[in-house]
């Protein structure tokens, strides 16, 4: 009971229970059980994930449209190239703007319906399977779905437009505005699984520190900052772990939605290593992109576990 | 346990003689990939196929769909595996030339006796001979240039016979547009149904010359003053905001569908666009024949281009590494006169097959057709003729010229950097 009030949800979850540790620990000396288990597990990371980071660093270094064997060494070139590109300066904009939105919108959207769907009321659970959905939904369909919302001709969103008599817009052929249509279906997305992680905290959250501080008469404004955010606090670090790495990584959504277009002016970095890498053959370059982009992920999920997790 | 263990031989032996059987039937198996969308045309080629296989046993012809993005896409990792497919489709160019060059096709050189060669039309051979050896056989052409609404035009009192020069298409445009009529359709989110406007006008520009002199390099190579001027004559045209709205957000297939629907008065297209539009259209008609007019690229003024120079395609087929022996054997079937004589007459494009053309039944086809046997310079789509990394920036910077957020040098100096680079 005391792990669940100072350590929060993920070390409950994680702990493993106490007849599996106990076994473990009877024959955890033993090398014979470690040389069974680990080659199938280290030979699957080897080959799917250790090899094509290290076949990316290297390609990155050639000019390569992937055909044969990489030849034309070009050294630094590709990143060079990269960081002059206009389209990748606006994808990384884009990127932090997603992060930026994730955290000051849909974080805090997403809290505040958790605080309101959390109690075992009727009809909760309905709401809480209403928000849920659209995470459910596969990134392509619900991008799709969004296009026709969109569409400047018969989209829900013109035909509103013009019951309210105002000129329908093609919103996403707009280079300066369409980014904020993509935003919207992030959160619109992905809001609804933070709102399940919160309420999955809240839950941890044993009752009867409320129902002191109700007799304290504690406002819900200092029970909120004095009791739920400091107890969900390992959760909310996990939900802004989760949001700023899926931020980073959007691109499925994207696609069916503007491609990158109009202009670059939705690009992300994976939609950018797409379109600039893959699409072209530019093998080599795509690579460089793929460098980058994991180095980003990588400094940064580390740093945050480093600095901000460490606890949890 | 031993009536089981026989009932289990039995069985293998059963099944190991269905296997062989099959394996009689089919010793060859060849694989072809495409891209085409329309079910009229791939139940042709496979009716093909089927009439290949009734003559001759032993081989088995797999017709293969792949969409074209992804066909485009995937290729490169496909033709490097052991499952690679015998006969793919090709649009020729800088892509065929990147892919001879890695020695994933297969020299036809050896195969193509005199007769079969003398099927085609002298160019579209020429499109897939790639140092003096040819990789490809040649299926059919197009030609890109303005479709327009018959009753459109009525309506606004624009005569399409008198549109010939670049100012005339202008004039056209204004005169639509005092008729409350979208003068122009487009797909600027697939970018390249912008590119034939940049293109087209550097061929009327600078013609054949300027085209070659900058490959070789010469000046300023695709900054050279013909591409500027391409892009400052295109926005001549941009300014009058002729295209629908929102067409930066508009797809292929879905501007198809809207020209289809009547939305606006002229797309300029190749010729693929008469399936396409029928497939999108939300009457899956589109614009009836009699009323679909369809004229020329006009010419800009003091262009050392010919007018009767033209812009278009010359798709074909490729046969992989390493294939069996059939696929160019069901290839040299393909092309039959006989054989695409049929897809002329159907309408399902114009076959490079010399002694077909005289099928073509609608008239803009056999138009077409005309221009294309007449042209003394018939230049591949740029977007494909420089290959995948240089033809997809001309792509961007066309979008960028329409969507007004890039200036005519800067377009030319783009595609000249892309260019430097890929060499």
């Amino acid at each position: 009971m005391a792990t669940s009030v100072t350590g929060g949800t993920a070390k409950a979850v994680f702990q493993a229970p106490s007849w599996l540790r106990a076994s473990s620990t009877s024959i955890g000396g033993s090398t014979a059980i470690v040389l069974l288990f680990l080659p199938p597990a280290l030979l699957l990371f080897t080959l799917f994930v250790a090899l094509p980071m290290g076949e990316a660093a290297w390609y990155s270094f050639y000019n390569w449209n992937g055909y044969g064997a990489p030849t034309d060494f070009v050294g630094w070139r590709n990143f060079e190239l990269l960081f002059a590109n206009r389209a990748f300066r606006i994808a990384l904009t884009n990127n932090l703007l997603i992060i930026v939105v994730s955290l000051a919108i849909q974080l805090p959207l997403a809290l505040g319906m958790a605080i309101l769907l959390a109690d075992r009321v009727r009809g909760t659970a309905t709401f809480r399977l209403i928000f849920f959905l659209p995470y459910i939904l596969a990134e392509i369909a619900a991008g799709l779905i969004w296009r026709f919302v969109y569409d400047g001709e018969y989209g829900l969103l013109a035909k509103l437009l013009e019951l309210f008599g105002a000129d329908p817009i093609h919103i996403l052929a707009e280079p300066d505005i369409a980014i904020y249509a993509i935003m919207v279906v992030v959160i619109w997305k992905y809001f609804g699984f933070h709102m399940m992680l919160y309420i999955a905290g809240l839950q941890q959250i044993d009752r009867s520190l409320y129902e002191a501080a109700h007799i304290d008469g504690a406002t819900g404004w200092q029970i909120f900052r004095r009791i739920t955010v400091p107890l969900l606090g390992s959760t909310i670090r996990l939900s802004v772990f989760f949001a700023i790495l899926g931020s980073i990584q959007l691109f499925d959504l994207i696609m069916p939605l503007t491609k990158g277009g109009p202009s670059d002016s939705t690009q992300t970095m994976v939609t950018y290593l797409y379109t600039y890498g893959v699409t072209r053959t530019r093998i080599g370059f795509g690579s460089a992109v793929g460098v980058v982009l994991f180095l980003i992920c990588v400094v940064f999920a580390f740093g945050y576990k480093r600095v901000l997790m460490r606890h949890d | 346990m031993s009536y089981k263990k026989l009932m289990l031989a039995a069985a293998c032996a059963i099944a190991a003689s269905c296997s062989g059987m099959t394996a009689a039937l089919a010793d060859v198996t060849v694989r072809m990939l495409h891209v085409e969308q329309n079910p009229q045309v791939t139940g042709f080629w496979n009716d093909i196929a089927r009439r290949y296989e009734a003559s001759h046993p032993g081989v088995k012809v797999d017709v293969q769909y792949l969409e074209n993005e992804a066909y485009k896409k995937k290729l490169t990792t496909l033709l490097q595996s052991s499952d690679r497919p015998n006969i793919i489709y090709s649009w020729a160019g800088g892509v065929l030339r990147d892919q001879v060059k890695a020695g994933v096709i297969e020299d036809l050189t050896p195969v193509m006796d005199a007769p079969w060669k003398a099927r085609f039309v002298p160019a579209a051979v020429q499109a897939y001979t790639v140092n003096d050896k040819i990789y490809g056989v040649p299926m059919h052409t197009a030609q890109v240039g303005f479709f327009y609404n018959k009753d459109l035009f009525a309506k606004a009192g624009v005569d399409a016979s008198s549109i010939k020069t670049w100012d005339d298409l202008l004039g056209a445009v204004k005169k639509l547009q005092a008729a409350g009529i979208t003068p122009l359709i487009t797909g600027g989110a697939d970018k390249w149904p912008v590119h034939f406007y940049w293109s087209h006008l550097a061929i009327r520009i600078g013609g054949k010359d300027a085209f070659e002199a900058a490959l070789r390099g010469e000046g300023k190579g695709f900054a050279d003053t013909t591409f500027v001027k391409a892009g400052e004559v295109f926005k001549q045209l941009v300014d009058l905001k002729p295209f629908q709205a929102g067409f930066l957000g508009a797809t292929y297939p879905q501007s198809a569908g809207q020209f289809g629907d009547g939305k606006g008065a002229m797309m300029l297209m190749l010729n693929g666009l008469l399936n396409t539009m029928k497939a999108n259209s939300a009457d899956k008609v589109g614009i009836p024949d009699d009323k679909l007019g369809w004229f020329p690229f006009p010419t800009v003024a003091g262009g050392k281009g010919d007018p009767s120079d033209t812009l278009g395609g010359l798709n074909g087929w490729l046969v992989t590494k390493g294939s069996p022996k059939e696929a160019a054997d069901f290839l040299k079937f393909f092309s039959e006169a006989e054989n695409q004589r049929q897809a002329a007459e159907r309408g399902f494009y114009i076959p490079v097959v010399i002694g077909t053309q005289d099928a073509i039944k609608n008239p803009i086809l056999r138009q077409i057709a005309e221009n294309v046997s007449k042209s003394k310079y018939h230049q591949l789509y740029y977007d494909q003729m420089l290959g995948p990394s240089v033809g997809a920036v001309v792509n961007d910077i066309s979008a960028d010229l329409a969507a007004g957020r890039m200036k005519p040098t800067e377009a030319a100096e783009a595609v000249q950097q892309a260019w430097e680079l890929a060499q």
